[in-house]
């Protein structure tokens, strides 16, 4: 169990870590997600140095400017790497960044990951894609359990016509392989939308169909604490069925409600990486996890150029870490049930 | 027959369900092959509209869906607008093609997960648990996309596997054995990712299930009269812990077609998945609804031949109905 714990702890630490990155791209990202360096087409992640040529060990790495770069005007050799460089200048709402946590100056270039095929600075890209990725599956996750909840307790509470077509509903649903339903109803709007509109309409889609599972055992929650004698009593005593949902049904759901959260969410985050990579998500040049793969799906592309799968290794770094996460509010539950 | 009537009937007032609701979706959606051909300079106005009179797109949409709910019954499944050809001539040996694909993995994925799963929950905390345990937790982690594009690129880097297809060039004019050869060389990675992907879930639950009742008295009993680890394990225990695993058998034919579509897709499969992305792009409304109604048809039966599977297994769910 100890070790569970400290699993759990590491899985946490990570998560935040990779969000709060994802948050702060606009100050840790050294290029803009969509500056494309022509010249650097699908150029291999430039290595941080800390020896220089005459064997010499530097505290401070630095980067060797590369030879396509020197022809255009620059002393050539090193730079080294500096922390809070000036950059381009961000708009981040209210605010304009300057700063950028850290950079090698111009010519040299620094690309932790490497490049795509348009020369734009995979890692950026990574840190930008991540927030469209996360929080989409975070927004698509909250409102299908919330739409669960309201839908699920609905049925169980008052029981009867409003359940009995709820749950026909989310048995039709369920009843079509997920990914299925999420390409048909994702068929059925405009193929072509800006990149905040299929944000979304993503998030809609799947909080309009991913309510079902969550619902049925919202239902179950509701039916069983409807018969405990305190809610009774409540009852008894003229408390409105909003009341008794908030005061008694709701405490009771939590449980289930986080653990269906944290179950959903990497879920999500993968429906979304799936629609976007296939080419029915967010569309380029704004980057998600998902249309940063797409272009894996040449086999040169795939073979040639092995840290464009950077991506898909930050995916599975995501989900990895939400699983003893959604084990331990699981577990939690159990233990609170018993 | 008793039981076994109820189930079907409930099952294929779910299909008309899914077909009413998949065909109302096509319909509804903004936009749609013809309004794409507009686009094209050289037709005219005219043009489109004598060919909605055609396709019969005028008619209201009860009209519609019952000309084309004929249709499926005809096997025909609706009109491709794209191939210009009845739409199940293109579906069927797509779905053909899923299901070999997904009966393979679903075969290749129980068939490791009841041996390793029993094991594990006969030896608990043992190497061999500790071991897949492991492995479980991290597939279960690996998404579908992940596990795709790395046995993409096994393919390319091993050079003994095709990266895409399900037969090679010269395939018809190969013999009966060559042609096994060939068919198995093309399936087997595909099958192995999807049976990856689908492996850890029923493992879990095959040693969850068994680990319920390895330490029941009637086992011990058993054990204690000299049955053999094996025929303890597999015999008794295993039957024992059936009727969950059979439900679940049901519920993981769901979870290989969502795997399939992507694995399809991305390792080429000649699946329902590369053929419903492609006419949902194309605004080929036909195919679209066609391949959605075959994903539910291929997921019923599933869940139908749990039930059944069920009903033959255990006297008890006979009596309540």
């Amino acid at each position: 169990m100890r070790l569970c714990r400290a699993r759990l702890w590491l899985a946490v630490t990570v998560l935040v870590l990779v969000h709060l990155a994802a948050l702060g791209a606009d100050l840790i990202a050294p290029y803009d997600f969509s500056a494309q360096h022509r010249e650097f087409a699908f150029a291999p992640p430039t290595r941080l140095r800390f020896f220089d040529q005459e064997g010499q060990w530097h505290w401070r790495p630095f980067v060797q400017t590369q030879a396509r770069a020197v022809g255009a005007g620059g002393a050539g050799g090193v730079a080294p790497l500096r922390l809070w460089v000036k950059g381009s200048a961000r708009q981040v709402g209210p605010w304009v960044v300057e700063t950028r946590l850290f950079g090698v100056e111009e010519p040299a270039r620094l690309f932790l990951l490497g490049t795509d095929g348009f020369g734009r600075d995979v890692f950026s890209r990574l840190l930008y894609g991540a927030r469209i990725s996360l929080l989409a599956g975070l927004f698509a996750a909250g409102l299908s359990v919330v739409l669960g909840f309201v839908l699920g307790t609905a049925a169980g509470f008052y029981g009867g016509r409003i359940d009995e077509i709820l749950m026909r509903f989310t048995e039709l649903f369920l009843a079509l392989p997920w990914l299925y339903l999420l390409f048909a109803v994702r068929a059925v709007l405009p193929l072509e939308l800006g990149p905040i509109r299929a944000f979304v309409v993503f998030i809609l889609i799947v909080g309009g169909i991913g309510w079902a599972r969550p619902a049925r055992l919202f239902r179950g929650v509701a039916v069983a604490a409807e018969k405990q004698e305190f809610v009774l009593a409540a009852r008894g005593l003229g408390a409105t069925d909003l009341h008794l949902v908030m005061r008694h049904v709701l405490p009771q759901s939590l449980g289930v409600f986080w653990t269906q959260f944290a179950l959903l969410v990497p879920r999500f985050i993968l429906a979304e990486v799936t629609l976007s990579f296939l080419g029915l998500g967010v569309g380029e040049p704004v980057p998600s996890w998902g249309n940063m793969l797409a272009s894996l799906r040449g086999l040169q592309v795939l073979v040639s150029y092995g840290w464009m799968l950077a991506p898909a290794a930050a995916l599975l770094v995501v989900v990895l870490c939400y699983e003893p996460l959604a084990d331990w509010l699981q577990q939690r539950t159990k233990a609170g049930a018993a | 027959m008793n039981y076994v009537l109820p189930r079907l009937v409930h099952g294929l007032v779910l299909l008309t369900a899914v077909s009413v609701l998949s065909f109302l979706m096509a319909e509804l959606a903004p936009g749609d092959f013809l309004a794409d051909l507009q686009l094209r300079p050289g037709v005219s106005e005219e043009t489109i509209s004598l060919l909605r009179a055609r396709y019969g797109l005028e008619e209201p949409l009860p009209v519609r869906y019952l000309h084309w709910a004929k249709s499926v019954f005809r096997g025909e499944f609706g009109f491709s607008m794209v191939y210009q050809t009845a739409a199940g001539s293109l579906l069927l040996p797509r779905a053909r093609n899923t299901l070999f694909l997904t009966v393979t993995a679903l075969i290749l994925a129980w068939c490791t997960a009841i041996p390793l799963g029993v094991w594990s929950a006969h030896r608990p905390g043992g190497i061999m648990d500790r071991m897949a345990a492991g492995l479980s937790s991290f597939l279960l982690a690996t998404p579908t996309i992940v596990l795709g594009l790395s046995f993409l690129l096994l393919a390319a880097r091993l050079d003994f596997f095709p990266t895409g297809g399900m037969s090679s060039l010269d395939f018809d004019e190969l013999g009966w054995a060559a042609r096994l050869a060939d068919l198995a060389r093309h399936l087997v990675l595909p099958a192995l990712a999807l049976a990856l992907s689908s492996f850890p879930v029923i493992y879990r639950h095959v040693r969850a299930a068994i680990g319920e009742v390895v330490d029941a008295p009637y086992l011990r009993a058993a054990r204690g009269q000299g049955v053999g680890a094996l025929r303890l394990l597999f015999g008794h225990a295993l039957k024992a812990a059936a009727n969950p695993l059979i439900s679940l058998f049901g519920l993981s034919v769901a979870g290989l077609l969502s795997g399939s579509l992507l694995i399809e897709v991305i390792m080429g499969w000649p699946g329902l998945g590369p053929l419903l992305l492609e006419s949902i792009l194309a605004r080929d409304a036909h195919v679209v609804v066609g391949a959605v109604l075959l994903s539910s048809v291929f997921l019923i039966g599933g869940n139908l031949l749990a039930d059944l599977l069920l009903l033959w297994m255990d006297p008890r769910t006979r009596e309540v109905r």
